[in-house]
């Protein structure tokens, strides 16, 4: 795994480059730790205040600890239509968890997001950002075996 | 009535990353014309197309780069590929198969206001996109094709208030993604307080086609007063659920049942949503309007993205209408009141409704904060939530009736 202080430099010359910098970081980690919010908030000259500001300004960042997979769940109103809330539940009881947990082995966190731009097949969920289209609430237990 | 592609007409034959490929089917000659003209003569050009913003306030493209200052030493040309609006991804299509022609427009804009650094901002959604746009941009440079214009991907992370032009900017400064006052417009003070011009991918990619067939040519397709074609995409209860690029005055009615194929599984039609979640909700008597930015306005719709959403005659329109409520409640920046506290309440209000606990009494409160909302808010977010809201009310206020105790 990457040092998060080499991710931030990696970013260093860009002016502005902060949330770059979280997205490196993140795409490492699955979420911004705190050493690595206060050293990007230093490289980037902010206060860590501010740096925290925008980080949980982002639905995409996060700062808390998160699975292995990120499974994020589209409920933007295309996917209500087509049946975004039965996928949901069907997620939930497969893995045990509510929406916004983590499962106790670290595998998976379930979120729920705005679109992501893949309307043209509804209901989608992404796992770490990958798109997965027209979810059935009976597909879950055979996409979500997928993932080791 | 039928597609017309002009973005899309080398769709899937060629390698969107490829300069070569893009150069094969005539890419980068509008560049070179616009090179050789005078700024003054350029924008003219573009301003005569009638060619109007693509992102959804349908501006004049080239009125709006005649604001900027000719003296200003640095300025920035800046693509806002955020794409937030739900049911939308034409952006997204236009990047997947042809993203030199977003190249080239912006290349294009650079010489028109004497910019050499383009910044595109690409949603946080699309880390492929991202990819593919630094390959294409890489391959342009080897090509030679845009001469001293740079251009610079940067990634969003998943705030829709960010599609708003100097939301955007903040958020590529590295800050919270929150909308400025205007003015002033970044088109003076924008990207690092300097002149900076932002269109929408689509409405960059229109140019090269602009620029190598003339304005005249443009100015004659689809609705005389927002020329052009608009690549849309269908979604909800429709048999094909894709994406279209039509000429503009081709009518909804046309673009639902012709090119849509009509109501899924048989069933007939109930509402369609256009220009996504921000969008009204059309009734079937004003099927037989053009797409355009104009005609939409005369019924109380919006073109806005381009999406269309149809619902079919068994769909629960407060129930989606709640659901949406709560997009706006999510998205809400937060840095202005009646938008912060509105969509908040809003939200609950229609969920009351739609859970059968609400009155008439809650129903003229809806009403009445959505006109604090329309006036008071300070960006178009905060503007827009109430729009679908009053749309439905206004349309199908017997879907409302019948949820009331
Ligand atoms: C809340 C909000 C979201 C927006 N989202 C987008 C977007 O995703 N893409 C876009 O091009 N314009 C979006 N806009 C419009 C932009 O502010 C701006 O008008 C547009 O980028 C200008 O480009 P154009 O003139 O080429 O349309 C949004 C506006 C608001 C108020
Ligand atoms: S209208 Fe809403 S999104 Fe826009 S600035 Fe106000 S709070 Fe933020
Ligand atoms: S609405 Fe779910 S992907 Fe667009």
């Amino acid at each position: 795994m990457a040092n998060y202080k080499d991710l931030i430099a990696s970013q260093q010359g860009k002016k502005g480059g902060i949330i770059e910098a979280f997205h490196a970081i993140q795409s490492e980690y699955n979420y911004i730790p705190k050493e690595a919010l206060e050293e990007a908030a230093k490289v980037f000259g902010m206060s860590e205040a501010k740096a925290y500001g925008v980080a949980t300004f982002y639905s995409y960042l996060s700062t808390e600890k998160r699975g292995k997979y990120i499974i994020r769940m589209c409920e933007s109103a295309p996917c209500h239509v087509a049946g975004a809330d039965a996928v949901i539940k069907a997620i939930e009881n497969y893995l045990g968890i509510a929406t916004g947990q983590t499962t106790a082995d670290g595998k998976f966190t379930l979120e729920l997001t705005e679109c992501i731009g893949q309307c043209q097949a509804t209901p989608v969920i992404t796992v770490n950002s990958e798109p997965i289209f027209n979810v059935t609430p009976d597909m879950i237990p055979s996409i979500l075996s997928a993932y080791k | 009535m039928e597609e017309m592609r002009i973005l899309l007409k080398y769709a899937d034959q060629i390698n969107p990353e490829s300069a070569q490929d893009y150069i094969k089917v005539g890419g980068y000659k509008g560049l070179e014309k616009a090179r050789l003209m005078e700024k003054k003569a350029l924008i003219e050009e573009v301003k005569k197309s009638g060619l109007r913003g693509r992102g959804g306030a349908g501006f004049n493209a080239g009125m709006k780069w005649s604001f900027v200052p000719q003296d200003a030493p640095v300025k920035y040309v800046v693509c806002n590929l955020d794409e937030g609006e739900p049911g939308t991804y034409k952006d997204r299509i236009i990047c997947e198969k042809n993203a030199h022609a977003l190249l080239e427009g912006m290349a294009i804009c650079g010489a028109a206001i004497g910019s050499d650094q383009g910044y595109i901002y690409c949603r946080g959604e699309y880390p492929f996109i991202v990819k593919l746009l630094k390959n294409a941009v890489q391959s342009a440079k080897q090509a030679g094709a845009l001469g001293n214009f740079d251009i610079e991907v940067r990634m969003g992370a998943g705030a829709y208030v960010c599609g708003e032009e100097t939301a955007l900017i903040e958020s590529i400064e590295g800050h919270r993604g929150e909308p400025r006052f205007k003015p002033p417009f970044p088109g003076v003070a924008g990207l690092w307080g300097v002149p900076t011009v932002v269109n929408n991918v689509e409405t960059f990619a229109c140019l090269p086609y602009i620029l190598t067939n003339g304005a005249q040519w443009f100015a004659t397709i689809g609705a005389a007063k927002y020329p052009g074609t608009k690549v849309v995409t269908l979604t909800g209860d429709i048999v094909n659920a894709t994406y279209f690029e039509v000429p503009t005055n081709m009518t909804l009615r046309d673009v639902i049942f012709k090119l849509g194929g009509g109501i899924k599984n048989g069933k007939k039609f109930k509402a369609v949503q256009v220009g996504g979640t921000s969008g009204a909700f059309i009734p079937e008597e004003n099927l037989d309007t053009p797409i355009d930015f104009d005609s939409m306005g005369t019924i109380g719709a919006a073109l806005g993205s381009g999406a269309v959403l149809v619902l079919d005659e068994t769909r629960d329109i407060v129930d989606t209408v709640a659901r949406i409520t709560k997009f706006f409640e999510h998205e809400s920046c937060g840095k202005c009141n009646p938008c912060r506290e509105g969509t908040f309440r809003m939200r609950e209000m229609v969920q009351k409704v739609n859970e059968g606990k609400g009155t008439e009494r809650d129903l003229e409160s809806i009403l009445l904060l959505a006109r604090v909302m329309r006036r008071a808010s300070l960006c178009g977010l905060g503007q827009a939530a109430p729009i679908p809201v009053e749309s439905t009310i206004k349309h199908f206020k017997y879907e409302y009736m019948r949820k009331l105790i």
